[in-house]
């Protein structure tokens, strides 16, 4: 008597589950960076209201995408970089072939509290700040620069497993992951505003997306690359490709055998592509959206299944729009 | 503490004076204790209930119909929760179905069949550990054996499983507990009766221990629904804009298990990758996702307490 009142509470609860499935093909899988899934997710819920065909996403950060994709897992792989030499040997070592496919430019900000009176700092200025050799010596904003406040300088950025954080090290310090440990670190740059807000010699990095969405909160800084001008982050200096070096392209790898052998795979990229509409999906996730072309362009790259990639093995500052363009 | 009652009368009251005193420090003692529990469970209670109220307050005006019944989307108005709240139930569907049976029949064995032995020490002090382990490391550990190892994928049967493990070891200690602290007096009775082994557990020591059994499956469960790291790990996704196939058919035989081999999302993860997103609303949403988890939560629990009571109830018939 017991049991049977478990398991009719169990019965009804499984009858009250709504059921929609109908058979239809195998869901188009896309995996990758955590940077690139609001792209990804975008593309995704556009195509299956467009089309009816199911497209799935995950969020495995870039290398724990490119893992599964070149094991044949994902038919696409976000990344917020483009694929290295390891990545690449273990595709090929599977017989995976891929497009590489630059799809929208992020641009990386270093923020300050509103009230901190420096606007614009150098390259070097900032490395100074974050390098492995700073690492409890440099903690007044007076040390990096004698014209700058006295005052304790509160130090916050992306943690060490992020893309953003790669990409920092990489175009500002010029050494991937170089950078000193005491900083207060974080995966999730909500945290970097929260601290950069509530500390007035606070400094952090992160997405410009966020730095879009807090505008009252923190001051973006502008920077100076190569003794230029001092540039401030918006989506026209990344675009044009004047704000440097934090501008960085995002791409998604499309399996080339997919692309023939598994239902809705082209479909789907061609969608991502389609000029009409993908500009204005990836402007709508906060990204920069490449110019009208290179959605053409990407989609015939598709069309020629030309393989590999442009990049050698790793990411490359000063990467333009322009340059993206050639890579096709 | 034996007070005196013969003797001369000034004897007598001194020993009096003594208890009285002897009472009054206990009490003391007895107060000082009461008002420090209350106070750390007040502070315990305020940090609970303000974690709770922040999130509701954040989270619960945009709990409505469309909110349950959307998929999540790019656009946090558009935005819903229906995948990851089926594919929650579903998950804890199977784990409960997995860790439930096997570990209660764990802990009986461990109780009441096993030699008392270095073996059976071995196992005990691992199974102890084993509920102090991270769970990240029992994701790793489905990701390799039962992802890539058994080759059963990414999906709600893998995360039942994953899960049904990380809570294993809740509800083997507690089954364990529950047994050890049925009378004596029960047992011996039925095998005084002429019952064996068997007939005890089954008729005496089962139906004595289910409530406390029950209350180590819902601490268990309760702890599982809330886990991200694991399911993460494994591979769940992030963005799915449809179910899995329904449990029931409209055909013979009206049962399907389809839906176990299926992809999935859970709220967690939906909340998780809401926060992370630079848009304020994604933030509202991701607090009302919290709200649905812990009213589910909740609610599970709530059932979970009242087939315990109906069982209690019936037990002391």
């Amino acid at each position: 008597m017991r049991n049977l009142t478990l398991t009719t509470a169990l019965a009804a609860l499984a009858v009250a589950l709504p059921g929609l499935a109908t058979a239809q093909d195998e869901a188009v899988v896309i995996d990758g960076s955590s940077t690139v899934f609001p792209v990804s997710e975008a593309f995704a819920e556009e195509y299956q209201i467009a089309t009816g065909n199911r497209v799935t996403v995950g969020l495995s950060g870039t290398g724990g995408g490119f893992q599964k994709f070149c094991r044949g897992e994902t038919s696409f792989s976000g990344a917020s970089r483009p694929i290295k030499t390891s990545e690449a040997e273990e595709c090929a070592a599977n017989d995976i072939e891929f497009l590489e496919l630059p799809i929208a430019m992020d641009a990386l900000a270093v923020i300050v509290h509103p009230d901190n009176p420096i606007d614009c700092m150098t390259v070097e200025e900032i490395a100074s700040i974050y390098e492995t050799e700073a690492q409890g010596v440099i903690t007044n904003w007076n040390q990096v620069n004698p014209e700058y406040p006295d005052a304790e300088m509160g130090l916050f950025g992306a943690g060490t497993d992020s893309g953003t954080y790669d990409y920092f090290t990489f175009a500002m310090i010029g050494e991937e992951g170089a950078s000193r440990g005491d900083f207060t670190a974080t995966e999730d740059d909500n945290i970097t505003i929260q601290g950069v807000s509530g500390d007035t010699y606070g400094i952090g990095f992160l997405g410009l997306a966020y730095v879009e969405e807090n505008r009252d909160r923190v001051k973006p800084l502008e920077i100076s690359f190569n003794g230029g001008e001092c540039v401030a982050p918006t989506t026209e200096t990344a675009a044009s490709g004047e704000y440097q070096p934090l501008t960085r392209p995002l791409f998604m790898y499309a399996n080339a055998d997919h692309l023939d052998n598994v239902a809705n795979v082209e479909d789907l990229a061609m969608f991502m592509f389609n000029e009409d509409l993908a500009p204005d999906l990836v402007s709508s996730t906060g990204y920069l959206a490449l110019p009208d072309e290179a959605f053409t362009l990407g989609q015939a790259k598709i069309e020629a299944r030309k393989t590999g990639s442009f990049f050698d093995g790793g990411s490359e500052v000063g990467v333009t729009p322009a340059d993206l363009l050639a890579a096709n | 503490m034996a007070v005196t009652t013969d003797g001369p009368m000034g004897a007598a009251s001194k020993t009096n004076q003594e208890a009285f005193d002897a009472v009054s420090r206990a009490q003391k003692k007895d107060i000082l204790f009461a008002t420090g529990g209350l106070i750390v469970m007040a502070i315990a209670m305020t940090l609970l209930l303000t974690l709770i109220g922040d999130l509701v307050i954040r989270g619960a005006g945009r709990i409505s119909a469309d909110f349950m019944t959307s998929y999540p989307s790019r656009l946090p108005q558009r935005a819903g929760i229906l995948s990851a709240w089926v594919g929650t139930l579903y998950v804890m569907v199977v784990t409960a179905f997995l860790a439930i049976p096997i570990g209660v029949a764990a802990g009986l064995y461990l109780e009441e069949y096993a030699k008392k032995g270095w073996l059976s020490n071995f196992i005990e002090i691992n199974v102890s550990n084993l509920a102090g382990v991270p769970s990240i490391v029992y994701g790793l550990l489905a990701l390799g054996l039962f992802v890539y190892g058994f080759n059963l994928g990414k999906t709600i049967l893998v995360a039942g499983m994953t899960l049904a493990l990380l809570i294993l070891p809740i509800v083997i200690v507690s089954t364990r507990e529950a047994v050890r602290s049925i009378p004596k007096i029960i047992k011996e009775g039925a095998y005084g009766l002429g019952a064996d082994q068997w007939q005890v557990m089954w008729n005496y020591v089962i139906p004595a221990a289910r409530p406390g059994i029950l209350t180590g499956a819902i601490v268990g469960l309760s702890r599982a629904i809330g886990e991200t790291a694991p399911i993460i790990t494994i591979g769940a996704l992030t963005f799915i804009a449809f179910l899995p196939p329904p449990p029931v058919t409209g055909d013979f035989p009206f049962l399907s298990f389809a839906w176990l081999n299926e992809g999935f999302t859970v709220l967690p993860i939906q909340m998780f990758n809401w926060t992370s997103r630079p848009q304020a609303d994604f933030h509202t949403i991701a607090a009302t996702t919290g709200v649905v988890l812990i009213a589910l939560t909740f609610s599970l629990n709530g059932i979970a307490i009242w087939i315990r009571y109906r069982l209690r109830k019936g037990y002391r018939n």
